[in-house]
């Protein structure tokens, strides 16, 4: 199967590991993974903050990138549901049908990465080893807005070695929101606070989401009162296996891109 | 809307006070996190639950869109039943209406009915100013009124105040309003809802006018429909000689049948309930009473015209969206500057308000709630969850998105959008600024400057890695080298 990645500008820039982490698994599985260079943005940003107009050229961009692919996995919830729900609603207002038509084509083949492997490869098992406690964070729109219900927790219970503990309050929203979080700070905080708290409260070593940008919210208050748990995306820890090192000194503060850097694959774990 | 909130500053401001306020922040949290519960429960013991909502949207996207031809039904069968239909565009003619309704009267007083639609144009204001004094009789909005406080919940008003706070309220202010509270009142709840109880219940007799809203107007048979959980709301529309209903003109079903989807709706939504104490309803007028119905505009023909926005007119007042909003249990109904808080007042409060037939626009210049207004659209962080149980299947985010796009921005947020945009319009841009962040990486500090600070005051930011995806692939050719 060809595959293309769509790693996010958020992934692409801040973390790499992630995105290094997809290939490694599904090329794992068996599939052709390619990454069309010209991707840059899905315009979610945009659009949420109040600018359809830029939202909409970096959508049709976006659309025109991915055609001709027979699917386009996304390791982020939150960009996949941007693509599938908000693209065909920028498209009824944008002017060109050629538009309209690229997002028909396009939008349903875009995947968050547990649908692709759960719906589409149709495993939960993906031969992976991570011998952690993890917590997973369903964020928001992964919950609410893919209905990914229990796909990543059936994906991280089969992980060997991983003891998947329960999040308690696990449905509300970190407080991210994208612009949100400095937009409105106080409140963000806040919430933020709440959803700390919780992390803590389950006692895992690893919090896990599919999405970076509201990891790199949690991790980042985590990280500011120095919590000792540290973040990993869903994909990095489905990448790992026990062939990978134990965490170095620098997990959980980001420096996995170094690590990680020049061997390519297999580094999710040591972010 | 009311006067109250004019001159607020924006949305940020008040929640960053509010967020500070722990006594504020625990009653909200207990609060909202009981309800949220039994709500929870009794709507998961339906099995139909999504057909009755879809059904909800339904039967109101329907009323909403032949909303002319409704209404008039509805004026002819009030009227034939002995009711008195006025029209008002605006708050400040709902609020002459009712003033002149109550002189004509002789009295100088009324009770009135929990109702949301009086609240929004300020009647209560606009009737003191005429020399007549409004008693509320719902209990929380006693507590309001007695604290001389601002509701902060469309359902539960006073649900800022815990009951030490309330027995103090009693103790000192029932006095002066008629009966006063007893010397050795406790806060167990018991306890007030009686002092209350004894308070009301004087008023109730001595009154020969009564104001209420209405949850429901039936027009094919000219019926007004309120729902209540104290008893209050009966004795207001039964006891008194006139009777004054001020309805929103959303607030209408074609049929009396249609009250079958929303009497499951309501109650579960609203108070967790599977059905609520009190249902009455009334058409035209009754012997011994006179009925006067005042239907009100004040922006909903506005709203009407945005085939985005206009989805906000299903709202059935029910406050789930409320007791869910992870933001609203922070900031506290108040910091919305509306009668409307949470998700369903950020779509709503900006979008009446922006209709310029808001009464408080004749008086002050337009801008008076203008940077509150722009703020409300962004006062959520779009995680979804007041779509996810809103009963008449309202999408918020979706409208708060829409109204975003319509409010003015910050110039330097403008700008940076506009270079966001042009880095990504091009790869090589994107790729350029990523080796540029790269290089710079180890100066970046801790603590951001400006507008960024908003981040780095509560949270570190990642580290830069020295190398982007895209360059990766590009040295190792994907992986493979």
């Amino acid at each position: 199967m060809r595959v293309a990645l769509f790693i996010t500008c958020v992934n692409d820039t801040l973390f790499p590991g992630t995105g290094r982490a997809v290939v490694t698994l599904l090329r794992r599985l068996g599939c052709e993974v390619g990454f069309p260079r010209a991707q840059t943005c899905c315009g979610q940003m945009h659009l949420t903050t109040g600018y359809p107009r830029e939202a909409a050229r970096l959508a049709r961009r976006l659309t025109d990138v991915f055609a001709g692919y027979d699917a386009v996995v996304t390791p982020s919830g939150s960009c996949a549901a941007m693509v599938r729900e908000q693209y065909p609603r920028l498209a009824r207002t944008a002017p060109g049908p050629s538009f309209a038509e690229a997002v028909a084509e396009t939008a349903p083949k875009v995947h968050d990465l547990s649908e692709f492997l759960v719906d589409v490869l149709g495993v939960t098992d993906v031969g992976a080893s991570f011998p952690h406690r993890v917590v997973y964070h369903p964020t928001c729109h992964s919950l609410r807005g893919l209905h990914l219900g229990d796909r990543p927790a059936r994906l991280l219970r089969s992980v060997r070695g991983l003891e998947l503990v329960p999040l308690p309050g696990a449905e509300e929203c970190c407080g991210f929101g994208g612009t949100f979080a400095v937009k409105n700070p106080a409140v963000s905080a806040a919430m933020c606070a709440d959803k700390v708290h919780n992390v803590m409260a389950a006692g895992a070593e690893v919090l896990c989401a599919a999405d970076n940008s509201c990891l790199m919210h949690i991790g980042g208050a985590l990280r500011r009162q120095r919590a000792g748990v540290r973040i990993m995306h869903l994909a990095e820890i489905l990448a790992a296996t026990g062939d990978d090192p134990p965490p170095g000194p620098g997990a959980g503060t980001g420096k996995g891109a170094e690590a990680g850097k020049g061997e390519g694959v297999g580094k999710g774990a040591v972010r | 809307m009311s006067g109250t909130f004019l001159g607020m500053p924006a949305f940020p401001r008040n929640a960053a006070a509010a967020v500070q306020d722990s006594q504020l922040r625990f009653n909200l949290r207990k609060a909202t996190r009981t309800i949220r519960g039994k709500r929870a429960a009794v709507v998961g013991e339906l099995p139909d639950w999504a057909a009755l909502r879809e059904a909800g949207k339904q039967i109101k996207d329907h009323t909403l869109r032949n909303l002319d031809r409704y209404l008039l039904q509805l004026e002819e069968a009030v009227t034939r039943a002995g009711g008195h239909v006025h029209w008002a565009a605006d708050a400040a003619e709902a609020n002459r209406i009712v003033a002149g309704l109550v002189e004509a009267t002789g009295e100088t007083s009324v009770v009135k009915v929990k109702s949301m639609a009086t609240q929004e144009i300020g009647l209560n204001e606009a009737l003191a100013e005429r020399g007549i004094t409004a008693y509320e009789t719902d209990l929380a909005e006693l507590i309001v009124q007695l604290g001389d406080d601002w509701p902060s919940h469309i359902l539960v008003p006073a649900i800022h105040r815990n009951r030490s706070e309330i027995r103090e309220i009693f103790r000192e202010r029932m006095g002066e309003w008629g009966r006063p509270a007893p010397e050795d009142l406790s806060d167990d709840p018991r306890a007030l809802a009686e002092a209350a109880r004894l308070h009301l219940r004087e008023r109730f007799l001595a009154s020969e006018v009564a104001i209420s809203g209405a949850n429901f107007m039936i027009a094919e048979t000219g019926t007004l429909v309120v729902l209540e959980s104290e008893g209050n709301g009966r004795m207001c529309l039964t006891l008194p000689r006139t009777l004054i209903s001020v309805v929103g003109i959303e607030k209408l079903l074609p049929a009396w049948r249609d009250l079958e989807v929303f009497l499951q709706l309501l109650p579960r939504s609203s108070t967790g309930e599977r059905m609520n104490p009190y249902t009455s309803t009334w058409t035209g007028a009754v012997e011994g009473q006179e009925f006067h119905l005042v239907l009100l505009d004040n922006g909903r023909t506005a709203v009407l015209a945005d085939e985005v926005g206009r989805q906000a007119l299903r709202c059935i007042r029910c406050s789930a969206c409320l007791n869910v909003c992870p933001v609203y249990e922070r900031a506290g109904g108040h910091a919305y500057g509306s009668v409307y808080p949470g998700p369903i007042g950020a779509i709503l409060t900006p979008q009446l308000r922006a209709s310029g037939t808001v009464a408080s626009r004749d008086r002050l210049p337009p801008s008076a709630t203008g940077d509150l207004d722009a703020s409300l659209p962004y006062a959520s962080s779009l995680c979804g969850a007041c779509f996810e149980v809103c009963p008449v299947a309202i999408d918020i985010p979706e409208v708060l998105v829409h109204l975003r796009a319509r409010t003015p921005h910050p110039r330097a947020e403008r700008l940076g959008m506009r270079a966001a945009g042009w880095v990504f319009d091009r790869p090589v841009r994107l790729a350029r600024a990523q080796r540029l962040g790269g290089r710079l990486r180890r100066f970046l500090p801790r603590r951001l400057p400006g507008p960024l600070s908003a981040w780095t005051d509560t949270r570190d930011i990642p580290d830069v890695p020295a190398e982007s995806f895209r360059d990766w692939w590009d040295r190792t050719e994907g992986g493979t080298r």
